[in-house]
C-alpha cells in the first residue's frame, strides 16, 4: 500500500484539488469480501485509471462511486468516499439517488435506451423533472457537440438510439452522462465492446473531456491508461497495491506486484 | 510430456457398427421426430377442414329453407342482427354473438390489462424477493382454477355485489325514488361476467408482462438507475419501451384467451343472443351459444347442429386474427439489444 507521493503532486504544474477521497473502504458481497481498505484520492479534471487483473475488483469500486451496488440486495459498504473538495460528504450516506445525480456512468457495452437520440441525451434532465424546452435542446446540443456527436446526428435526433452504431451509440451514453453536469464519470471499460478506431475515437474524447468533468475509468488495457490517464491505481485481489501519477506507475513502479503487472509477467 | 501423452492412449475399437445400418437408424428416427412435430399442424387442418366444411352445409341448408340465393345469406349473415337459427322465422345474423364477444372481452381486458400490468411491474420491479417468491405461486394457482368455478363466481358474487353498487349509486343520485323504480342490473349481465373473464385472463397477462419485464438487459436498467432515476421512472420510461413487443403479446394473447373463454360467460352472461354492446345487459356469446346448443340432443346433420360450425368459424376467425396482428405488432415493435 503507497500513499500518493509528494512527488507526484509537485510534477504538476497547477496544483492539484482533490474532489473526492476513498476511505479505509472496505466493500462486501454478501460474505465475499470484495475490496479491502482501498484509499485512494480523485484529482478534479484528471482521469484517474484503475487497472488490474480480472476479478482484481476494479469495477466494484466504480460502482461503489455510484451506488450501483445498492440495486441489489446482500452488498455492504464500510469506510467512507469523500465527495466535495470544500465541504465533503461522504457519499455512502447519502441518498443513492443524490449520488448518481452527481457521477455519471458510462458502462462496457453502449447501453441507450428504447428512444429517440434526443430523448436518450435529455433523460436525466426529464428524470430531475425539467420540462422546459428551451433548456432541453439548449443541453441537448451542447452534449452531443461535448461528445462530437452532433454533426453525425443533428438531422436525425427523432431516430432511435439503438440506429446509431455501436461507437456513435457510446458517445451517445457519453453525451447522455455529460448532460446532467455530473461532477464524476465513471467509466466501465468503455471501449471493449468498440473496434479499434471507434475505440480511437473514445479515447480522444476521454482527453478532451478532461478538462470539463473528472473521470474514472476502468480499463483492462495498460497502453489505454497510459493514453487517456494523469493517474493510475493499481489493484490486486481486492486491494490497491499502488497508486501514482500514471508515468511512475508505469516506469518507475515501487511495488514489485506493480512491476510484474504493468510489464506484463502476469494477469 | 511425451511420456505423458503416451500413457493417455487407450484401445479404441477399430470396427466401427455398420453404415448402412447407421443411416438407417438416424432415418428412422428422423421420421418419428418428424411425424411428432406434423401431428399438430394436421391436426390443426383437419379442423379448419371440418369447420369450413360444415359451415358450407349449413349455408346450404339456410338456402333451401329460406329460399335466398348465397349472397343473400352470407349477407344476411355478416350483417343480420337476429341470430335465432333454432326457431322459425330464421334469423342467421352472427353480430349479436360477435357483439357478446367483444364486450365481454372488452369488460374483461378493461380490468386484467391495467391491473395486469401494474401487477408485473409491481413484482418485476419492487417486489422484494420474499414476496415475489410468495406471490408468483399464488398467482399461477389462480390460472389454474377450473374456469367454470369462475362462472359461478361472477354470478353469485361479482353479480350481486354489482347489483348493489349499481342501485347504491342511483340512490345516491337520484334519491326519493322506489326501489323498483331504479334500474336493476340483471342477474344475468356481461359485466360480472366480463370482470370474471379478466380475472381468469389476468395471471396469464401479468406473467408474460414480468416475463418481458424481466427480459430487458441488465445494461438498460442499470443505465436508467445510473442517471439518477427513480425504480417507477426506470420502470415506465425505460422497460415497459424496451419490452413493448412482449407486453403486446401479452395482451393479444390474453385478448384470444377471453375470446375463447366458454364456461364463464355461459354461466354468467346469459343465454339469449342479443346485438348489443351495452355490458349492463345478458347476452351470448358465440362460445356460450355453442355450449347451450350442443348440451341439448342435436341430431347429426340438422341446422341447429351445422349453426355451431357457422358460429365456431367466426371464432376462429376472430382469434386467428388475433394472433397475426399480435405477431405483426410484436414484429413492428421488436427492440433489437
Amino acid at each position: 500500500m503507497v500513499k500518493p507521493t509528494e512527488g507526484a503532486v509537485v510534477t504538476q504544474q497547477e496544483p492539484l484539488k482533490k474532489l473526492a477521497e476513498v476511505r479505509d473502504l472496505n466493500f462486501y458481497y454478501g460474505h465475499n469480501h470484495a475490496l479491502k481498505n482501498i484509499n485512494m484520492p480523485i484529482y478534479e479534471k484528471k482521469v484517474t485509471a484503475l487497472i488490474g487483473p480480472s476479478g482484481c475488483g476494479k469495477t466494484t469500486l466504480l460502482r461503489c462511486f455510484n451506488r450501483m451496488h445498492d440495486l441489489y440486495p446482500g452488498n455492504r459498504y464500510e469506510g467512507q468516499i469523500l465527495l466535495g473538495a470544500d465541504q465533503p460528504r461522504n457519499l455512502l450516506e447519502m441518498d443513492p439517488i443524490e449520488v448518481r445525480m452527481q457521477i455519471g456512468m458510462v458502462f462496457q457495452k453502449p447501453n441507450p435506451f428504447p428512444k429517440s437520440i434526443y430523448e436518450n441525451i435529455v433523460y436525466g434532465l426529464r428524470v430531475r423533472g425539467i420540462k422546459d424546452k428551451a433548456i432541453l435542446d439548449e443541453v441537448m446540443e451542447r452534449s452531443l457537440r461535448n461528445a462530437a456527436l452532433w454533426d453525425e446526428v443533428k438531422d436525425r435526433l427523432k431516430e432511435p438510439g439503438t440506429s446509431l452504431s455501436g461507437g456513435q451509440q457510446q458517445r451517445l451514453c457519453i453525451a447522455r452522462a455529460l448532460a446532467t453536469d455530473p461532477k464524476i464519470i465513471l467509466f466501465d471499460e468503455p471501449t471493449s465492446a468498440l473496434d479499434p478506431i471507434a475505440t480511437v475515437n473514445i479515447e480522444n474524447l476521454i482527453v478532451e473531456l478532461k478538462d470539463q468533468v473528472t473521470i474514472l475509468i476502468v480499463t483492462h488495457n495498460m497502453q489505454q491508461a497510459i493514453r487517456v490517464s494523469q493517474f493510475t491505481a493499481f489493484m490486486y485481489l481486492g486491494e490497491l497495491v499502488e497508486f501514482n501519477d500514471t508515468m511512475s506507475i508505469f516506469t518507475k513502479p515501487v511495488e514489485q506486484k506493480t512491476a510484474d503487472y504493468v510489464s506484463g509477467r502476469f494477469g | 510430456m511425451a511420456e505423458g501423452s503416451s500413457s493417455i492412449k487407450t484401445n479404441l475399437p477399430l470396427v466401427l457398427p455398420s453404415r448402412t445400418a447407421r443411416i438407417w437408424r438416424e432415418r428412422i428416427i428422423a421420421s418419428v421426430l418428424f411425424l411428432a412435430a406434423i401431428s399438430s399442424v394436421l391436426i390443426t387442418l383437419v379442423i379448419i377442414y371440418i369447420l369450413f366444411s360444415e359451415t358450407v352445409i349449413f349455408f346450404e341448408k339456410v338456402i333451401e329453407l329460406d329460399q335466398m340465393s348465397l349472397w343473400q345469406a352470407l349477407l344476411e349473415f355478416f350483417t343480420g342482427t337476429d341470430w335465432s337459427p333454432l326457431i322459425e322465422p330464421l334469423g342467421i345474423g352472427i353480430l349479436p354473438l360477435l357483439s357478446g364477444t367483444l364486450t365481454t372481452c372488452f369488460v374483461a381486458l378493461f380490468v386484467a390489462v391495467p391491473l395486469g400490468t401494474i401487477a408485473a411491474i409491481y413484482l418485476s420491479e419492487f417486489a422484494p424477493a420474499k414476496v415475489r417468491e410468495v406471490l408468483k405461486p399464488i398467482l399461477e394457482i389462480l390460472a389454474g382454477i377450473p374456469t367454470v368455478v369462475y362462472g359461478y363466481f361472477a354470478l353469485l358474487v361479482i353479480t350481486p355485489v354489482l347489483q348493489k353498487i349499481i342501485l347504491g349509486v342511483q340512490q345516491f343520485l337520484f334519491p326519493g325514488r322506489e326501489e323498483w323504480d331504479y334500474f336493476q342490473l340483471p342477474g344475468f349481465n356481461m359485466l360480472g361476467a366480463g370482470i370474471s373473464v379478466g380475472l381468469m385472463v389476468l395471471p396469464y397477462i401479468c406473467s408474460l408482462v414480468e416475463d418481458a419485464l424481466q427480459a430487458v438487459p441488465l445494461e438498460l436498467r442499470e443505465g436508467s438507475y445510473a442517471m439518477g432515476a427513480t425504480r417507477i421512472q426506470t420502470a415506465l420510461s425505460v422497460l415497459i419501451p424496451a419490452a413493448v413487443s412482449g407486453i403486446v403479446a401479452a395482451y393479444i394473447l390474453g385478448f384470444s384467451r377471453a375470446v375463447g373463454e366458454t364456461m364463464i360467460v355461459a354461466v354468467a352472461a346469459g343465454l339469449q343472443p342479443k346485438f348489443t354492446f351495452n355490458p349492463l345487459e345478458g347476452a351470448a356469446t358465440t362460445t356460450a351459444f355453442i355450449v347451450s346448443v350442443s348440451l341439448g340432443d342435436l341430431p347429426h346433420g340438422s341446422l341447429e347442429y351445422q349453426s355451431i360450425f357457422a358460429a365456431g368459424i367466426m371464432l376462429f376467425l376472430a382469434t386467428l386474427f388475433m394472433n397475426v396482428l399480435g405477431y405483426f405488432l410484436s414484429r413492428r415493435y421488436r427492440e433489437v439489444y
